[in-house]
């Protein structure tokens, strides 16, 4: 029966090799901490002031948001809240999903669960990796997000990027894109900006998921309490069965 | 069993007057005895009724914020998630809950292969676990639909679109599924009917498992029928001197079982409740959009060995219904289980090499296939499925076989312990 489980395991390793690939771009690790509120208060900030124009968190609630990132109501509506809202309301934005659609040719996608479908890791490289292409109608492309309908909207702060194509193999294959090149500065020295999104994506995976870091600090308490419990059972079980054994 | 014919006074003398309370708590509990040799595999029974419980209880908490249309179901999950007290729990346990709720019988359905457990007399008390499976499965499908994200939605599509491929009558068949041309908010509505009723005809089936169960008694990983060995314990000079009243040593042995699960399924809830896309897909993070056709379609992992064997069949004569029928094969083929086994033994304890082959080879297929069935479907892969799915089936088909040639060894008179 080993040596069966054994070769099996050496027959598929292969297969999980094969799995494994098939990534296009490999992601940076975004090395996001949910009890930062600093950073969460930042990328807040930058959300409402860069991506809210387009982007909702429609199962977002502003107050929820105000009291688990530690921000008090006068902030939140005098920064935070640029539109009529109320804090209790859901984060909505005016633009009708048809317009999105006129504009960028789809519809704007809601950012409240972006990092839970595409995890924080590929936001954060994401964010990092719009490069100028001429063929596209804003004049940006993305490595994540290949022909990417938005535009590079952090661009005044990143600055400008341009691709470095590897040698084309054959006649007729797509160019392959080995990396970027910062070619025009932003008004962020590139470890700014790294940190600026960071801060973003760190806030939308808060976002994805509010109660998170609640849910991990309850779950300590609740394995203790069972592993207690655990210990009273055993006991116990172990003292009626003296009567079998 | 001797029936106790001491008479109760009070208020229980009045209950029992009218109903038979003492005598179906003797009879089921307190005076119901139960081989004393039962192993670790012998906790998920009671585990099984566990999750049905928690499943049934915390279905019924979301239901009241939960709303079935096509336009409110996803956001209705989101405030759940978010604004509901203790939603992100419920749902989380619910969610966590129907894999646990698998992998639980899966493990007890291991352990009747491994001890003999669907063997005469308890071939109908096999039958209704198999049913409850069944049911189970139909569940789960009607289930993954409610949340109404892209994975829900495409699944369903896939699924129903199986009923399509039944020669003559297919096309008509799935749209009465469906109730609509594509999966829609009639389908949703429907589906969720169903997984409102559906655990309550489980619960039923639980109920006739039992019964049937506790009409032939327990088998026990001897596989030896303690009800036909000597007679007398301490408890009873009547009862199998094997075995010992379920309550209150198996009830209290089953608590330190009911803990260790809780532990592990509380560890998944509070810290990983997606266990990496297995037991909550990330496109499921994604709204239904017809439209839109996720990269890679997959059904949750405890489908997915039924998968893998699906599409592992070649489409012949221009249908796909031949691997309809493979599929749904290999659940029925359970169905035979008891006919198959002609071993004299019950227990692999003293089945012999051939049997252990056989069941570690159905085991590794097992595993395997569900892992295909996860992988996109690449030619590699799709030979691979194919040779398991062949001997997931032979583990059956060969069973009149091999468990009459076996070397059995000889089965002791008492329950060793």
């Amino acid at each position: 029966m080993r040596a069966l489980i054994i070769a099996s395991v050496l027959f598929l390793t292969p297969l999980l090799a094969a799995a494994a690939g098939g990534s296009q771009v490999p992601l940076e690790k975004a090395n996001i901490d949910l009890t930062d509120q600093a950073s969460l208060q930042r990328g807040a900030g930058y959300f409402v002031n860069y991506c809210m124009g387009c982007h909702s968190l429609q199962y977002m609630r502003y107050n929820r948001m105000a009291e688990d990132l530690g921000i008090d109501e006068l902030t939140l509506r005098e920064n935070l809240i640029f539109t009529d809202a109320k804090p209790g309301d859901l984060m909505t934005i005016s633009m009708r999903a048809e317009d999105g659609e006129q504009w960028f040719g789809t519809a704007v996608p809601d950012l409240t669960l972006v990092t839970r479908w595409r995890s924080p890791d590929w936001l954060y490289t994401f964010l990092k990796t719009f490069y100028s292409d001429d063929a596209r109608p804003y004049g940006v492309n993305n490595l994540v997000f290949p022909d990417v309908g938005m535009p590079h909207v952090l661009s005044a702060r990143q600055g400008v990027q341009r691709a470095l194509l590897e040698p084309v193999a054959e006649e007729g294959a797509p160019p392959k894109v080995k990396g970027l090149e910062l070619v025009q500065a932003g008004s962020m020295s590139p470890s700014e900006f790294d940190a600026m999104v960071l801060d973003l994506t760190n806030f939308l995976t808060y976002v994805g998921e509010p109660v998170r870091v609640e849910r991990q600090r309850l779950g300590i308490y609740v394995l203790l309490f069972f592993g207690l419990f655990f210990i009273v059972a055993y006991a116990l079980k172990k003292e009626y069965w003296k009567d079998v054994h | 069993m001797s029936a106790d014919t001491t008479e109760t006074t009070g208020f229980l003398g009045w209950i029992d007057k009218r109903f038979p309370l003492t005598k179906v708590w003797n009879e089921h509990l307190a005076q119901y005895y139960a081989p004393k040799n039962f192993n670790t595999w012998y906790f998920f029974g009671s585990l099984a009724l566990l999750m049905l419980v928690i499943q049934i209880v915390t279905g019924i908490w979301l239901a009241m914020n939960y709303k079935p249309s096509a336009a409110d179901a996803f956001a209705s999950v989101e405030y759940i998630m978010r604004d509901v007290d203790w939603g992100w729990l419920i749902r989380y346990m619910h969610s966590t809950g129907s894999s646990f709720f698998f992998i639980v019988v899966y493990l007890h359905m291991f352990r009747a292969l491994l001890y003999g457990s669907y063997r005469k007399p308890r071939e109908l008390l096999w039958i209704f676990g198999v049913i409850i499976y069944l049911a189970m499965m139909a569940t789960a499908f009607f289930g993954y639909l409610l949340p109404w994200g892209q994975m829900s939605y495409w699944g369903a599509q896939v699924i129903v679109n199986l009923f399509a491929a039944v020669p003559g009558i297919g096309e008509e068949l799935s749209a009465w599924v469906r109730g609509d041309y594509v999966i829609s908010d009639i389908t949703l509505n429907r589906f969720f009917a169903f997984h409102f009723l559906l655990p309550f005809v489980i619960a039923a089936l639980v109920f006739l498992h039992i019964v049937a169960l506790h009409r032939v008694g327990s088998n026990n990983p001897d596989g030896i029928e303690i009800k036909y060995g000597p007679k007398g314990n301490r408890w009873d000079a009547n009862a199998p001197a094997d075995g010992i009243p379920f309550h209150p040593y198996y009830t209290v042995k089953d608590i330190v079982g009911v803990l260790v699960l809780l532990a592990l399924f509380s560890a998944v809830i509070f810290f990983w409740p997606t266990v990496g896309g297995l037991f909550l897909e990330p496109p499921n993070f994604q709204p239904a959009d017809p439209l839109v056709t996720p990269e890679h379609i997959v059904p949750v992992w405890y489908f997915t060995p039924f998968y893998a064997m699906l599409r592992a069949v070649p489409p012949m004569f221009g249908s796909q219904f031949p691997g309809v029928l493979v599929m749904f094969a290999a659940i029925l083929i359970f169905f035979f289980l008891p006919w198959l086994d002609r071993s004299p033994v019950k227990s692999v304890r003293y089945k012999g090499p051939l049997f252990k082959i056989a069941l570690a080879v159905f085991s590794v297929s097992f595993v395997v296939l569900a892992y295909l069935g996860m992988m996109p479907a690449k030619p590699v892969m799709t030979l691979f499925a194919q040779i398991f799915t062949v001997l997931y089936f032979l583990f059956f088909l060969l069973m009149p076989w091999y468990s009459k040639i076996d070397k059995t060894k000889p089965v002791p008179e008492r329950v060793t312990q």
